[in-house]
This record gives C-alpha cells, structure tokens and sequence, in this order.
C-alpha cells in the first residue's frame, strides 16, 4: 500500500482495507510541522495528524469548536455560524462548560457502571431472540442499533410505551440512506415528542436524566430553556446511539477478519477492557476527524496559525501513530492503548464515553461467548461500509452461526 | 507525591477514576474529580501518572 501526501485532504481508504483510516494519514505523520490541506467542503485546514500535535491542539482554548465536528467534509451547516442554543458540540469556553457541568453528573464513571445490569439484561435478551429465530439475522438492525438506542430511552426516561416510535424516529435520524426530508421529518417528530417528555418531566419529575437535568438546570444561574432541552437531548441521542451502534458492527467484523484475536478475547474474559479500547483506538470511527477554528494566531512548532484559520484534528491517524502505538496498524487486544484519541481529546472529549465503555465491554463479553461459531453470512466483499458518513461502520453486517 | 486537581478545568471525563480507583472519584452532583486521598502510598504512583496523562483537560497535577 503506498501512501503519497496530495494537497488534498485526506477521504479515501485504500481498495481491500476497509479498517485503515484514508490513504495519506501516514505521509502526514511523516512530514515536518503541519501541513495545510484543501478539504471538499471547500475550506484549506491544517492537519493535525500525528498524536501529539492532536492533543497538544486540541486542548488549546484559542481553538473555536463553532465548525464542529466534519463540517470540512460533511457540510450540515455554516462554517462560522453562531452556535444553536443547547449544541454542546458548537460552543466554546463558558457556554460550553455550562452545559458540560450540568450534564457531567449523569455521566460519571459510577452512574454508568449502575447501568451495568440493565446493560447486560437487554443484551442477553436481544442475542436470546437472535438465538431462538436463527441465523442468518442483520447483527446491525437485530443487535447493534436497538441496544444503545434503547439505553438511551432508559437513561433519558422515555416511557416503554414510546420507545418503538422513539428508535424508529432516530433510525431513520442517523441512517445514510435517509433523504434530508425523511431526516427533517424526523427531527422534527423528535423534537415534538422530547419537548412533550420535557413538558411531562417537568410536571413530575421521576428518577431519570432529563428530570435531573431539568432540577439541576434550575438551580443553576440559568435555567435550561425548552429549545436548549431539546437540543441537548437529540445531540444525546445522536451521540449515543449512532456511535457506540457503529463500534458495535464494525469490532464484530473486523474481529470476524482476525480470528486469532477474536479467540483471544473469548478464552479470556480478563481482557474485555483492554480489548474494547484497543478496538476505540484501531477503528476510530469518527473518521474525518474534528474541525476546529484559531479565534487568534497561535505559534506551532515552526508555524504560525494565524486567526480565522482552520484546522482539522485527525483522531483516526493519531490513533495509528507508531511512536506512541507500535505495530499501530495491527489488532491487539492485549495492547490496553488507555490513552487513544477515539473520543476526542480536550473540553469537547465525549462526555458519553463511560457509556460507551460499558455497553461495548458487556458486548465483548457476551456477543463472542454466546455465539462462539458467529461468522459472516455473505463474502467479506459484499459488505457495504459507510463512507460519507461522519461515524464510519458497516451498513448492514449479514451473520450466521451453527444452531 | 501531592496531587492537586484543578476543579475549574476539570471537564468530568472520569479518565482519572479508571486509570487510578483508589485515588480518584468523581462529585456526585457535578462529575467533577476529587481525591479519596491526598497522600498516595508508593504502589499507586504508576497508576496516578498515568490518570494524569489520560486526563483530556491537563487538570491534575503531580508534585513530588
């Protein structure tokens, strides 16, 4: 595999390597200082591809999060527009840790560890049904979407009357081949039923996050507004769901692809944390990388950044840079890489991390043991991969075991 | 050692409590990290160290 530096931003991953981040990556890491890209969004940004110069950066607080996440490469909105009221993701400085300090008491690593059982419990059930129907079953519609969309609903309080129409609503939401109108449609039908739960919440408040959420808003010097509930609860939603779901698919396959590791993992359950970050760092879904914007000049190196210049932390290359991960570009899932970039770094780092975490180790514990023969049901070739979407995965992942 | 932990920069990843349990916590009301203990014994230098390198915002900070 060659890898040549264009003056292009890197999008495209090599024929027959479907888990390599885009070709290029390496000759980036390879070059002196930073090098200055022209993205397809129409915008030249500087990359930041080797593992330091994504963490040295990303923690900088002259750097602006208003582009975020891939707007270089998926455009859903201006550039410098102002950030949405409640868009965690866009704001910057106060604004920013405002809504962070409110949310950061659900997200600790304890509360989610007490999600644990709940966790486990949907697991077990979804791979009883899996089980009891057969093979061949879609493992991203039957498996990977309804688990993190329902932990969702569980943590935001949405009552199990309404969760079928909740996660059909944030499919469609987060699917590839949704038009922008079934999209919008979507979000607007979200937006209309979380300003009812908000509505419901705040008339009786019950022991979930958005009741918390709404307490906490209002103590505070400022309470949260209805729009910025909303926002704060699809962002959740979206975050949540469509990420850890991707991680899901996407480790089944790749371990599918590198037995000796899968069997690894399964004979020792010891090594489920380490394997889960390891899969983090080698498949870094977040695959464009985050946009960033110099709201002054800022020496690098030998550089200088200067104000309104745009930058792009490349995680998935950071993630493979062999000085800090040798044999970066190998699955190991006795590596334990604890200091991967795959959820950011910085302010914005994800906030649902300690989720994440979760689900994915009560995954890697159960998926593997349960189904033991758990193999493709189609040629690795006809597996389609999400490749304009800002989290990378697998569109469908077809798979079969013997009964 | 002496830890300190900056509580305005703390951002409330919860790295510290998975790299070193014995040491760090989080608040309940704001995820904001804080120290079960001031003075580590020896055998949780390397696990501090390396709560201080996972910590995304550079809050924590090691004196020896």
């Amino acid at each position: 595999m060659t890898d040549t530096t264009t003056g292009v931003f890197p999008t495209t991953r090599a024929e027959g390597c479907p888990f390599d981040p885009a070709v290029g990556y390496a000759g980036l890491r390879a070059a002196d200082g930073l090098t200055k890209l022209s993205c397809p969004a129409g915008v030249d940004a500087y990359v930041l591809s080797s593992y330091d110069q994504v963490r040295d950066l990303l923690n900088d607080p002259r750097l602006s999060s208003r582009g975020a996440v891939s707007n270089h490469v998926v455009v859903d909105r201006e550039l410098t527009a102002d950030a949405p009221p409640g868009s965690i993701i866009h704001l910057d400085g106060p604004a920013h840790s405002r809504l962070r300090r409110l949310l950061t008491a659900e997200f600790t690593v304890k509360r989610m560890r007490a999600l644990r059982e709940y966790v486990s419990e949907l697991i077990e059930s979804h791979l009883d049904e899996m089980l009891a129907k057969g093979g061949p079953v879609d493992l991203v519609q039957g498996f990977a979407l309804p688990i993190p969309s329902l932990v969702i609903c569980e943590l935001l309080g949405v009552p199990y009357a309404d969760r079928e129409r909740f996660q059909s609503h944030s499919v469609i939401l987060i699917s590839t081949d949704a038009t922008t109108e079934q999209a919008q449609t979507a979000v607007d039908d979200l937006s209309e039923y979380i300003a009812g739960l908000v509505t419901a919440k705040m008339q009786q408040p019950a022991d979930d996050l958005l009741s918390r959420l709404i307490q906490r808003g209002n103590e505070s010097e400022q309470p949260l507004s209805m729009q910025e509930l909303i926002t704060l609860s699809i962002s959740l939603l979206i975050a949540g769901h469509e990420t850890t779901a991707n991680m899901i698919g996407l480790s089944t396959l790749a371990l599918l692809r590198n037995p000796e590791q899968l069997a690894t993992l399964r004979d020792d359950p010891s090594l489920v944390e380490s394997a889960v970050e390891e899969m983090l760092r080698y498949l870094s879904i977040v695959q464009y990388g985050l946009l960033r914007y110099a709201t002054e000049d800022i020496e690098y190196g030998d550089e200088t950044i200067k104000a309104g210049e745009w930058l792009v932390a490349a995680l998935a290359s950071g993630n493979r840079d062999e000085s800090v991960f040798p044999d970066a570009d190998t699955i190991d899932v006795r590596r334990n890489p604890a200091t991967h970039l795959a959820f950011g770094y910085g302010a914005h780092q994800c906030i649902g991390q300690q989720l994440a975490r979760v689900e994915l180790q009560e995954v890697f514990s159960r998926l593997y043991r349960r189904i033991p023969n758990l193999r493709l049901a189609v040629p690795f070739e006809e597996i389609r991969f999400k490749h304009n979407a800002l989290a990378y995965g697998v569109e469908a992942l077809p798979v079969t075991w013997d009964a | 050692m002496r830890i300190t932990i900056d509580e305005e920069t703390c951002i409330g990843a919860g790295q510290c409590v998975l790299a070193a349990p014995e040491v760090f916590d989080q608040r309940e009301d704001d995820g904001v990290a804080v120290l079960l203990t001031e003075t580590p014994g020896k055998d949780q230098r390397a696990a501090v160290d390396e709560a201080a390198v996972r910590c995304p915002a550079l809050a924590i900070r090691l004196e020896q």
